[in-house]
C-alpha cells in the first residue's frame, strides 16, 4: 500500500500498527497448534513474569540464584481485575505479553476462550505434576480436558467459618455446624444487638463459593458449548437462605473490607465470618482488638454430618500465548508452586496459601496461631481444601457476570428485589455477553 | 445577595472541598486499627509520633519504592509540562502570528483534540508503542504527555492578543531572527499564558493514571498515582497497606499544592492583567 499524502502518514501508522498486531497474534496461534511440542531453548533465556503478589520478587530471587540460564524478571501491577488482566489482553493483541502471568482461577476460562494461554501438557514434568496439587485446583487449570494443562495452580482459598469463640461461649449459644443452626443462632445474636455476619453484596465470588459448597455449578462446557446456570436449584437454595436473613435484618450489609466493615468486626458486632483461608490475616489486621478471641470451624453444612467446603479465590501461574520459551517457563512455574522454600517465602511475604498438597508439611502451616487462641487453624483449612468439589467451572466472562450480579445484590440489600432476581438477571446478561463475544452458548 | 449570605455560601463550599483533605491529614496520623476505631475527623493522643512512623514506613516499605515513584512523577510532570509548554507555545504562536495556507484547518484539528479524552487514545497508543518496542519504558509515558491541544489553543489566543505585530516587525528590521524574536521577546509577553499552560499540564500529567496503567509493567517506572493504586488493590491481601496508601496520598498531593502556590503569583496577575485598561 502506498500513501500519497504526508498528512495521511499518522493515520497509516495507526492502521498498520493494528493490522500488524492482528497478524502477529494470528501467526503465533497457528505455530503452536502445528507443533504442540515443548522443547528446551538453546542457550540462556530470560523470562518475564507479571504478578501482583507482594514479595514475589524475593521468591524469584531464590530461583535466579540457582538458575543462571533461566533468568526470571518480575513485573508488577494492580490486582487482576483492577487492570492487570486487561493489560494482558492488550499485550496479547500487540504480541508482547509476558512469558508468565498470575491469573486467578475464575479468570482462566476467559483467557482460554480468547486463546491467550499456552498448552503446557507436552512440557516435561507438567502432566506428572498432577498429584502434587489439590485435586480441585488441577481441575481448574485443565478445564477437565485431556492432554491440556493451561496453567500451574498457585494458591487456593478453601473456606471455613471464623467465629468469636468467647461470645458464643458467654451467650451459651452452640457454635453452628449446619446452616439451619446458623440461622437459629443469627436470631439469638440479633436479639443481643449484634449480627451473626455481614452479607458481602459486592463479593459475588464469595456467594459462588457458597453455591460451590452446596454442590451447584454455574457454568459447564460440553461439546464446545457453554451452559450457564446461575439459577439452578442449589443457587436458589443459597439465595433464598441469605434472603431470609436479610429480610429479618439478622445480617449487616456493609461494603466488605471497608473501614466500617473492619470496625464492626473490631467492636465485636460480627460473630462469624464464613471466609477463605486468607481471611485470617484480614481479620488479624482489621480487628486487632479481638485478638485471641477467634476460632475456626468448618463451614456450616446443608446436611448434618456433611463435610462439603467451598472455595473463595486462588490463582495460577499461566504461560501466556506467544511465549518463546514455554519449556523454561513451565519449569519455573512448577518450581514456584511446589518448591518448599518458595512456598514458605510466598506465604510469609504474600500471604499465599499454596495449592500444592505439600502445604500441610510446611512449618508455617503446622503451628498454632495466637490470634485464634493458639488453635492450629490451618488443619481446618487443609481438611476443607480436600473437601472442595473438584468439578466446579468458571465462565469465560466472569468479570461481567460479577458486575451484573453484584448490581442486583446491591439492590436486593437495599430492599429492592431479591438475591434470586439478581441471579436471574445475571443469568440473562451473561448469556448476552457470551453471545456478543461469539462464544457458543447452549440455551 | 447580602455580603453575609455570600460568605456563608463560600464557607460551606470551602468546608465541602477541604473536609476530604482534612480527613486525609487526620487519618495519616493514625495506626491501622485507629483509622476504623477512632473519630474520623479528629486526632488521637499520639498523632504526631504515629504520623512520623507512618511516614517512615511509607518511604522504607518495599525497599523505598515510594520515593522512586515520587521522583518518577516529578520527572514525568515537571519535564513533561516544561517541554509540553514550549511546544504548545511555539505552535500557538505560529498559528497566531504567521499567515500560511491551511492555518485554520490545522488549528481546528488541534482544537478538536481537546474533545478527545486521553483515555480513548491510550489503547491505540499502546498498540503503536508495542510495534516500536517503547512500551514499559519511560518514553511511553513521557512522549504522550508532551501533547497539549488546550495549551496550543490558549497560546494562540494569548499570543494574538498580547504580542503586537508591530513589535515583531520592529524586531525583524533590527535583524533579529524569527526564533530569537520568539524566545527573547514573545515568550516574555506570553508569560502569564505559559505559566497557565505549564500548571495545567503539570496537574494533568501528575494525575494521569490510565496511560501509565496501560503502558508500564516495571514498578520502578511507576508514577505515584499508579503505585498507590496498585497498593490499594492489594489491601485485602496486605491490610497494612491501607495506612501507607493514605499517607502516600497525602504526600502525593503536596507537590501539586506547592506548584500551585509557587506559580499563583504569575497566574492570577496574568489572567487579570489589562482587564480594566
Amino acid at each position: 500500500m502506498r500513501v500519497r499524502y504526508g498528512k495521511a502518514t499518522a493515520a497509516f501508522a495507526i492502521v498498520s500498527a493494528l493490522s500488524l498486531a492482528g497478524c502477529s497474534s494470528g501467526e503465533s496461534t497457528s505455530a503452536t497448534q502445528d507443533t504442540n511440542s515443548c522443547k528446551p531453548s538453546s542457550g540462556p533465556v530470560e523470562l518475564s513474569f507479571t504478578t501482583w503478589v507482594p514479595g514475589m520478587d524475593k521468591v524469584v530471587d531464590l530461583w535466579n540464584k540457582d538458575h543462571p540460564d533461566i533468568k526470571v524478571k518480575v513485573q508488577t501491577g494492580p490486582n487482576g481485575n483492577s487492570g492487570t488482566y486487561q493489560n494482558f489482553f492488550n499485550q496479547l493483541q500487540a504480541g508482547n505479553a509476558p512469558d508468565l502471568g498470575q491469573i486467578e482461577y475464575d479468570a482462566l476460562p476467559n483467557f482460554r476462550v480468547q486463546d491467550g494461554l499456552e498448552n503446557l501438557a507436552a512440557c516435561e514434568g507438567v502432566a506428572d505434576a498432577k498429584d502434587k496439587f489439590v485435586d480441585w485446583t488441577w481441575g481448574q487449570v485443565t478445564f477437565g480436558e485431556d492432554k491440556s494443562v493451561y496453567a500451574i495452580p498457585q494458591d487456593s482459598g478453601p473456606m471455613a467459618m471464623f467465629y468469636r469463640a468467647d461470645l458464643f461461649k458467654e451467650a451459651g449459644i452452640k457454635v453452628p455446624t449446619t446452616w439451619d443452626e446458623y440461622a437459629a443462632a443469627a436470631e439469638q445474636i440479633k436479639a443481643r444487638g449484634s449480627y451473626i455476619t455481614n452479607f458481602p453484596r459486592g463479593d459475588v465470588n464469595w456467594f459462588a463459593g457458597n453455591v460451590w459448597q452446596a454442590g451447584g455449578q454455574w457454568f459447564s462446557n460440553a461439546n464446545d458449548k457453554w451452559e450457564v446456570n446461575l439459577t439452578g436449584k442449589e443457587s436458589e437454595k443459597v439465595a433464598n437462605y441469605w434472603q431470609k436473613l436479610l429480610d429479618k435484618g439478622q445480617v449487616s450489609t456493609l461494603p466488605s473490607f471497608s473501614d466500617e466493615w473492619n470496625a464492626s468486626f473490631n467492636k465485636g458486632q460480627q460473630w462469624t465470618w464464613v471466609s477463605a483461608v486468607w481471611g485470617a490475616s484480614t481479620l488479624a489486621s482489621g480487628a486487632p482488638d479481638t485478638a485471641g478471641k477467634w476460632a475456626v470451624a468448618p463451614m456450616p453444612q446443608w446436611e448434618a454430618g456433611g463435610k462439603a467446603a467451598g472455595n473463595w479465590g486462588g490463582s495460577s501461574t499461566a504461560v501466556l500465548k506467544g511465549s518463546k520459551h514455554p519449556y523454561e517457563a513451565s519449569k519455573f512455574a512448577l518450581w514456584l508452586n511446589t518448591d518448599p522454600e518458595a512456598l514458605a517465602l510466598a506465604n510469609k511475604l504474600g500471604g499465599l496459601y499454596p495449592a500444592a498438597k505439600s502445604a500441610k508439611d510446611l512449618g508455617a502451616f503446622s503451628g498454632g496461631v495466637d490470634y485464634f487462641g493458639g488453635q492450629k487453624i490451618y488443619e481446618v483449612f487443609a481438611e476443607a481444601s480436600s473437601n472442595v468439589n473438584p468439578d466446579f467451572t468458571w465462565g469465560p466472562t466472569m468479570t461481567k457476570t460479577y458486575t451484573d450480579v453484584s448490581d442486583g445484590f446491591g439492590k436486593a440489600t437495599g430492599g429492592n428485589g431479591t438475591l434470586l432476581d439478581a441471579l436471574k438477571n445475571g443469568q440473562q446478561k451473561t448469556i448476552e455477553a457470551l453471545k456478543s463475544q461469539s462464544i457458543p452458548v447452549k440455551e | 445577595m447580602s455580603r453575609g449570605a455570600a460568605m456563608l455560601i463560600m464557607g460551606v463550599f470551602t468546608l465541602y472541598f477541604l473536609t476530604p483533605i482534612w480527613w486525609l491529614l487526620v487519618s495519616s496520623s493514625k495506626t491501622g486499627g485507629d483509622i476504623t476505631g477512632t473519630a474520623p475527623l479528629w486526632f488521637t493522643a499520639d498523632s504526631i509520633p504515629t504520623f512520623f512512623a507512618n511516614l517512615g514506613n511509607l518511604f522504607t516499605y518495599s525497599d523505598g519504592v515510594f520515593g522512586r515513584w515520587l521522583a518518577n512523577s516529578a520527572l514525568y510532570a515537571g519535564l513533561g509540562a516544561l517541554v509540553g509548554t514550549v511546544i504548545a507555545a511555539m505552535c500557538g504562536y505560529a498559528l497566531a502570528k504567521y499567515e500560511f495556507r491551511g492555518r485554520e484547518a490545522i488549528f481546528n484539528v488541534v482544537l478538536s483534540g481537546v474533545l478527545v479524552p486521553a483515555t480513548a487514545l491510550a489503547l491505540p497508543l499502546f498498540l503503536i508503542f508495542s510495534q516500536v518496542k517503547l512500551t514499559n519504558t519511560l518514553w511511553a509515558v513521557f512522549l504522550p504527555s508532551l501533547v497539549s491541544p488546550f495549551g496550543v489553543y490558549l497560546a494562540r489566543i494569548y499570543a494574538a492578543a498580547s504580542v503586537p505585530t508591530e513589535l515583531l516587525e520592529a524586531a525583524r528590521l533590527d535583524g533579529s531572527s524569527e526564533a530569537r524574536t520568539f524566545f527573547t521577546v514573545s515568550t516574555r509577553l506570553m508569560a502569564p499564558a505559559l505559566v497557565t499552560i505549564f500548571l495545567f499540564q503539570f496537574v494533568a500529567i501528575w494525575n494521569n493514571f490510565f496511560l501509565p496503567l496501560i503502558m508500564l509493567r516495571d514498578q520502578a517506572l511507576f508514577p505515584v498515582t499508579l503505585g498507590l493504586y496498585a497498593w490499594n488493590s492489594q489491601i485485602s491481601q496486605i491490610p497494612e497497606l491501607r495506612v501507607l496508601v493514605i499517607v502516600g496520598a497525602l504526600v502525593s498531593i503536596l507537590p501539586l499544592i506547592a506548584t500551585f502556590l509557587g506559580l499563583q503569583r504569575f497566574w492570577s496577575s496574568g489572567l487579570g492583567a489589562g482587564s480594566v485598561k
